[in-house]
């Protein structure tokens, strides 16, 4: 296949090699699940069960509200202890509404909707009512709820479906390890998403340092003949995930900036999410586990595993032994575009790849020096931006400056920040200026209702004002009306007694 | 001599007239700079510049009558903001930016006098007679106006803290580049 | 574990002084070459300057109260100081290194910021400067005199030299090969009865011919360049694109009149133009951060290098031209950007017709 080439990118030390060799485990249930209502872009769940409830496993704990959202499920069964606020599996550390459910160990499957028996002889809406009511959302990190990507079939005219299989991020090895282990249903999967979106053909797109998943497929669609799924060995270099430049890396099309692949014919979906699509439809199992790679140095034992849905991260290092070394940095997901968590409390979630506990020689905490003008960054950026230049906005506070060369359409990738031998955090540059406008523009939105509540004010204060002073005025003619009245009795009254 | 004369003249008329007419029909209705300076300004009229209201005080700072730093709401933010605006150089170091802050209220100190509702300029804080008030957060300000007038001291100013949806990350430090 | 710290999480490892040791290691061969070419007092005098750049970079460490440690260990001020020896006189006394050296440190770089910060090239300042203040210290130049060999001073003469203004010893102080060929054309001269003997183009490749300590030997440069490129601390832009310019430049004229206008070669081989090409126009702080605004910012060097060169009163225009041109290189790096991934280069959203 035909492959076509994109700008700039890295080629970090990959470090699979500490986790792809081990077969996933399931992890035995913990004690406490935490499960966050927000564990995916766009509102959060609505809870629907109440302290104190015996739910089953399988049971909706919380649904989705509005149209981005995804519902949320028991992963196993037991009885809900508390619903508030937990340390959200975020590097703020701050809370979030969490349901706490504490498992009876019976771990007993609810009533669950009933399996789509042949999937490919449903309409496509069907298979799309299934992936919301389950609660799947973008498995690779950006836990975009899944049922609106395939909604964009009524949008869109779609040709291809992209299956995201790259994992460009050092040390991650679950998507890998499921495509080995779980090849046959993968593949179902993936057809059953094709044909959801109504599209010819499904391309995976799997890089080259993966051979063994590569060829566990490869077998799978010539046993079965599978014409519709192609399987493409995509270039081994950072940032080939990010979708807009993996589907320019297959097509050769760049998306164009503030639009969706979909506008250029693609969807992306990974592969994981495939599999739980292919629960849901074939069994009617919602999205209540997923495979997590835990790796890195401090880590006494590495591995992938299946785990629970709200399973709290201290629970999984203690399955794994604990660490060997006390970690230099703990994050949810991979290396370069993970995040720090604050506290070992807090639970895996919907998005959660990766638990890496690295130590200070896999992280080299360095000194930040003033930049060079190397341009390292603007050869690495698979953007096209010039990163020194936009931080040194940002630095001086000139965010406006920056989004003129270019800072919203910059991806988070890191990759001028691996590069950089100033060792610059330009990556929190960015997201820095990012909140910051974004906290801009609601504290703007803010100062333009509160206008709008004073004027309201204002009007009903002098509507009251008139309206007190109408009313006085009537009164004041009614009582003279009143004296007159009366004056003109008494004088009637004196005419008479008079007369 | 003559010629000279005439033609100075004439020119000096005609380039006065045009001024004349210029500032007759041209001219500009209030200050176009203390408009833009009451965009700026909260706009909820609390009063605690001294001025009756934004647009008063907007107009008081385009004359310069007032200092940038005169916003108890709008804070150092809004104060660089009108420097910025206004072209001058405001040694802000001394104003301590206290973030924004939304008003509290005991619910054990509150008596429902409703002294506080009445005066709120956003009206953000709900009750009734004899009932314990609220604020609802998105439309306080942080005038400090109700922490004025509670007889009961029942008011507080608190910072308003980050949550999961507002919450982003801080600037790094700069290390070595000065 | 640590405070709050932003991803990503892994580094490739690049530090600013790892890249200034790569210049300095592709420094060496020429500066090897230098010292066996011009003796001892080329060593003192090279001794001298790097020591006095970092002197006078804790000078203004000190000043500007910046920590030491982080900046000395950079590695940036040795790179300076080196290169200021590497365009001396291999003989200028001392004093011609240490001004050099707290020209380009204090006032070129220091002045402007600091490390990264400085608009023109720290060394070509101190060298410009330099020509402009010592013309006669800064053109004394001498037919190489191997070390080792009979013509060469001993340790303690080389001593003398560097450091006393020793003037009584006998070398053969010429003009540089640029001011040897200039001089000549200037006289009537044509360009190949004055290229051949002494200054054969062989003997300018290799750098025996009278020259800075460290520029002459075309074949030394050259190999620090690629060693340069093979560890992609630089690009080829720039270089490529200066020596492209200037052949065709070159070319050009002594097409027109051969007798009056050197070749290519020569123009290519001579003088400070492959040095400046690999190590001065590649500096990353002073040139253009785009490929295409290297490519441009070399033609601009070359093209400006050839005009003073050919027409102008200094031999060698190099300094002038990347001076020149660094002062261009906010323009060249406001117009030449990136194409933003899916815009167009104009900065609006690239459009399909299907959609």
């Amino acid at each position: 296949m035909k492959m076509f080439r994109i700008k700039g990118g890295i080629h970090p030390d990959e470090r699979k090699d500490l986790a792809a060799g081990k077969a996933i485990e399931t992890v035995p249930l913990p004690s406490l699940l935490r499960i966050p209502l927000q564990q995916h872009i766009g509102a959060p769940a609505v809870t629907v069960v109440e302290k104190g409830d015996e739910v089953k496993k399988g049971q909706v704990l919380a649904s989705a509200r509005g149209p981005v959202s995804a519902a949320i499920h028991a992963p196993t069964s037991g009885r809900i202890s508390a619903i508030g606020r937990f340390v959200a599996p975020h590097p703020s550390g701050l809370p979030g509404q969490t349901i706490t459910m504490r498992p009876d160990g019976k771990d007993e499957w609810g009533e669950l909707p009933a399996p789509i028996e042949d999937p490919f002889a449903v309409e496509p809406d069907v298979i799309a009512e299934r992936v919301a009511a389950s609660g799947i959302v973008g498995m690779g990190g950006a836990t975009f709820p899944s049922a609106v990507k395939l909604g964009l079939r009524n949008r869109n005219k779609l040709e291809t479906l992209v299956i995201n299989a790259a994992e460009c991020e050092p040390y991650l090895t679950c998507d890998d390890r499921m495509m080995r282990e779980r090849s046959e249903a993968v593949i179902d999967g993936i057809r059953i998403l094709r044909h959801a979106l109504g599209v010819e053909r499904a391309i995976i797109a799997i890089e080259g340092n993966k051979p063994e998943a590569l060829a566990a497929l490869k077998a799978v669609c010539s046993a079965n003949q599978f014409k519709d799924v192609l399987i493409a060995r995509v270039p081994t270099r950072y940032p080939m995930g990010s979708e807009k430049h993996l589907v320019q890396t297959l097509t050769g099309k760049e998306t164009p900036a503030r639009a969706l692949t979909a506008d250029i014919g693609v969807v992306v979906h990974n592969v994981a999410t495939c599999y739980a699509i292919r629960e849901a439809v074939r069994f009617g199992r919602p999205l209540i586990s997923r495979i997590v790679t835990v790796s890195g140095g401090a880590m006494k034992r590495t591995g992938n595993f299946e785990v629970p849905i709200g399973t709290p991260i201290s629970h999984l290092i203690d399955h794994c032994d604990g660490f060997n070394k006390e970690p230099d940095r703990l994050l949810l997901g991979g290396p370069m575009m993970g995040q720090p968590i604050a506290s070992t409390r807090t639970s895996i979630v919907k998005g959660s790849n990766g638990v890496l506990a690295l130590c200070p020689d896999e992280t080299p905490a360095r000194q930040t020096m003033p930049c060079i003008r190397c341009a390292s960054c603007v050869s690495a950026c698979p953007c096209g931006l010039t990163p020194f230049e936009m931080a040194g906005h940002i630095r001086k506070e000139e965010l406006d400056a920056a989004v003129k060369i270019g800072l919203l359409d910059c991806i988070a990738c890191g990759s001028c920040a691996w590069v950089c031998p100033a060792s610059i955090p330009l990556v929190q540059y960015f997201n820095y200026a990012k909140g910051k406008l974004t906290a801009q523009q609601r504290a703007k939105h803010k100062q333009e209702e509160t206008k709008r509540l004073t004027q309201f004010r204002e009007e009903r204060m002098e509507r009251q004002k008139r309206a007190k002073q109408e009313a006085m005025a009537r009164m004041k003619a009614e009582r003279e009306a009143k004296k007159k009245a009366e004056a003109e009795k008494k004088r009637a009254k004196q005419e008479t007694i008079g007369a | 001599m003559i010629e000279a004369m005439a033609v100075l003249f004439g020119l000096g008329g005609a380039l006065g007239g045009g001024l004349g007419l210029a500032a007759y029909y041209l001219r500009v209705e209030g200050n176009p700079i203390a408009e833009e300076i009451e965009g700026l300004l909260p706009g909820t009229n609390c009063g605690q510049c001294g001025y009756l209201g934004c647009s008063a005080a907007a107009e008081g700072l385009a004359k310069g009558e007032i200092g940038v730093a005169m916003c108890p709401p709008g804070g150092k933010t809004l104060a660089s903001q009108l420097a910025d605006k206004l072209g001058v150089e405001a040694d802000l170091s001394g104003m301590k930016d206290k973030g924004p802050v939304t008003a509290f209220i005991f619910e054990d100190l509150c008596t429902g006098c409703t002294k506080c509702l009445k005066r709120c300029p956003t009206d953000a804080i709900v009750g009734a007679s004899r009932q314990m008030h609220g604020v609802v957060d998105d439309a306080c300000t942080g005038c400090e106006v109700c922490e004025e007038v509670c007889p009961t001291g029942a008011i507080t100013m608190r910072p308003v803290t980050d949550t999961l949806m507002t919450w982003h990350w801080p600037k790094p430090d700069t290390g070595l580049a000065a | 574990m640590s405070d709050l710290v932003g991803g990503p999480h892994a580094h490739s490892g690049s530090s600013i002084s790892r890249t200034m040791v790569l210049v300095l290691v592709a420094l060496t061969p020429a500066t090897l070459f230098g010292f066996y070419e011009f003796g001892w007092p080329a060593v003192f005098l090279f001794l001298v300057t790097v020591t006095a750049a970092i002197a006078a970079e804790s000078f203004a460490l000190a000043l500007g109260g910046k920590p030491q440690k982080p900046f000395l260990l950079d590695g940036s001020a040795v790179v300076t100081g080196w290169i200021i020896a590497m365009t001396l006189p291999p003989w200028a006394p001392w004093w011609i290194g240490v001004v050099g050296s707290f020209i380009a440190i204090v006032l070129a770089k220091h002045a402007f910021g600091g490390l990264g910060q400085n608009v023109f090239n720290p060394a070509m300042i101190a060298r410009t400067v330099l020509l402009i203040s010592f013309p006669i210290e800064m053109t004394q130049f001498l037919t190489p005199q191997p070390m080792f060999t009979g013509g060469s001073p001993g340790f303690f003469e080389g001593l003398e030299i560097t450091f006393a203004g020793h003037t009584a010893f006998d070398a053969v102080s010429s003009a540089s090969l640029l001011g040897a060929i200039k001089t000549q054309l200037g006289l009537g001269v044509p360009v190949n009865e004055v290229v051949g003997g002494s200054l054969s183009l062989t003997a300018m490749a290799l750098g025996i011919v009278p020259g800075s300590m460290g520029e002459t030997s075309a074949v030394a440069i050259l190999l620090g360049g690629i060693l340069l490129l093979a560890t992609r601390t630089i690009t080829w832009h720039a270089p490529v694109a200066m020596i492209v310019t200037m052949a065709v430049l070159a070319g050009l004229f002594q097409a027109i009149d051969p007798g009056r206008y050197p070749g290519p070669a020569i123009h290519l081989v001579s003088g400070t133009f492959l040095f400046a090409a690999f190590f001065i126009a590649t500096d990353y702080v002073t040139a253009p951060a785009t490929g295409m605004g290297k490519l441009i910012f070399g033609a601009g060097v070359a093209a400006l290098t050839f005009i003073i060169r050919t027409w102008a009163a200094y031999p060698e225009g190099i300094g002038f031209a990347i001076l020149l041109m660094n002062a261009a290189v906010p323009l060249i790096d406001h117009y030449v950007r990136p194409r933003i991934y899916g815009r167009t280069r104009s900065g609006e959203p690239i459009r399909y017709e299907e959609i």
